[in-house]
């Protein structure tokens, strides 16, 4: 809207050089510029008002916190009205709360298309992406909160060390003995290889299954379906070979991790990228079992 | 890391209200295995203590089926112990891995089974505690 207004005295202006100016007509234009940046004010009050009345924006209830300031210590929900448009994602209205009405209201967020996994937030109940979450999915009062089980640093944003920590506990690169024979040759993976560990390499770090777990709130040492999920990735990848397979199938098999899973599926409902974490959970399970029954 | 909020158990324990099926599937199996331990003592507990005579046997079982919040407890105990068969059944077609994607649908449909069973037996239960 703003960036109307420039460009209107502009045209006004030029107008005016090209037409021999007097002093009379010079001020006729300055109250004509008025009237119009006046009109034009009214106007968008107006709009805005309209919005507000025929409920055309979406009320968002958001956590707010900030160790750092003495009216914010004590967390509280703040209320924003964000006029609504068509696609808007929970992400948007964020952006526009921030940008328009508190510019201290801190989230993380960064590609916008469900890709950098920065922006997973508590949204009216459940963890969700927020770059993906159209509000009118969503039922009003909109309320986000930053993501449970995790502690608070200011705002939205959590401390996601603990579950960076877990994903780095399973080795989540690839890592193999059996590399093939000569110095140039291509190390393939069958197709039918790539298509089982497929769903499980699009996690995007995002944090929410971790947050949704039940088990992993109440034993910080769980490794947790995110980082279950990236063991199940190299572990079923038979390019790893046997050797490797042993080791991760050790890694997995300890105190906290995948026993640790009661299969409660809060993870699978969360994950923004429809990965089937308890599937891949209950695979490995047998897995490690199939690996400890000898029956000789 | 200068400061940060811990929101505490309480809060973790204030989300049952977001539980989705699965998660009250857990509950539910949790509370209904060890009700049904605690039922399993009470029984050897009860029974052993009565063994004296058959006599004193025979007024022992008669006076609680007299009772009416022995016959309302044995209709709890139905239920508890159908719950748990039939979610220990979905529990363990889970942990073979097949039909994940109806976890949610044969939670309901234990539940709703274990409601049927219930009040269909609530005739036999209750039948002369009236009388
Ligand atoms: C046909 C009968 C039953 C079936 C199919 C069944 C099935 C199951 C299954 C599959 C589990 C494991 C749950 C999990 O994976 O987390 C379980 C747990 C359990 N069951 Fe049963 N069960 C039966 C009867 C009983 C009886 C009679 C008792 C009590 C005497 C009992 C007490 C328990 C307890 C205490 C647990 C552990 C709960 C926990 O802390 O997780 N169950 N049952
Ligand atoms: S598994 Fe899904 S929910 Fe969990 S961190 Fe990865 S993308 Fe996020
Ligand atoms: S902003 Fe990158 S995932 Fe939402």
């Amino acid at each position: 809207m703003s960036t109307q207004l420039p460009e209107q005295v502009e045209e006004e202006s030029s107008a005016a050089e090209a037409e021999p100016t007097s002093a009379a007509q010079e001020r006729r234009l300055e109250k004509k510029r008025q009237r119009a940046e006046e009109k034009e004010r009214q106007r968008q009050a107006e709009e805005a008002e309209k919005a507000l009345d025929e409920e055309d924006t979406y009320h968002l209830k958001v956590f707010r916190y900030d160790p750092e300031i003495a009216g914010k210590k004590e967390p509280r929900f703040d209320d924003f009205h964000v006029p609504y448009h068509k696609g808007m994602t929970v992400l948007d209205a964020l952006m526009y709360a921030r940008d328009t009405y508190d510019s201290s209201l801190t989230f993380r967020h960064s590609c916008r298309q469900a890709i950098c996994g920065s922006d997973a937030m508590f949204v009216n109940g459940s963890q969700r992406l927020c770059c993906k979450t159209q509000l009118s999915d969503l039922e009003e009062p909109v309320r986000i909160e930053p993501l449970p089980h995790a502690e608070v640093v200011k705002d939205l944003v959590v401390d996601m060390e603990h579950f960076y920590d877990q994903m780095e506990a399973v080795e989540p690169y690839f890592q193999t003995n059996e590399l093939p024979e000569g110095e140039l040759e291509e190390q393939h993976q069958t197709r039918e290889n790539r298509e089982k560990v497929k769903m499980s390499t699009r996690c995007i770090w995002c944090g929410a299954c971790m947050s949704s777990c039940n088990i992993a709130a109440g034993d910080n040492q769980y490794l947790g379906p995110a980082a279950l999920n990236k063991a199940y990735r190299f572990t079923m990848d038979e390019r790893e070979g046997e050797d490797m397979k042993q080791q991760r199938l050790e890694i997995l098999e300890q105190e906290h991790g995948v026993w640790r899973c009661q299969t409660q599926f809060s993870c699978t409902e969360v994950c923004p990228k429809d990965i089937p974490l308890t599937e891949h959970i209950q695979e490995l399970k047998r897995e490690a079992v199939k690996n400890n029954l000898k029956f000789w | 890391m200068s400061q940060s909020y811990n929101r505490g158990l309480i809060e973790d324990f204030g989300r049952w209200r977001e539980f989705s099926a699965g998660m009250w599937a857990w509950v539910f199996h949790k509370f209904t295995g060890w009700v049904l331990v605690g039922y399993l003592f009470t029984h050897i507990a009860v029974l052993s203590t009565a063994l004296q005579s058959p006599d004193a046997y025979t007024t022992t079982i008669q006076t609680l089926e007299g009772l009416l919040v022995v016959r309302i407890l044995e209709v709890g105990l139905l239920a508890v112990a159908v719950f748990h068969i039939l979610n220990g059944l979905r529990l363990l077609f889970v942990d073979l891995g097949v039909g994940l994607e109806s976890q949610d649908k044969s939670f309901y449909a234990s539940l709703l089974l274990t409601g049927a069973i219930v009040v269909a037996s609530v005739p036999t239960f209750l039948a002369g505690v009236f009388g």
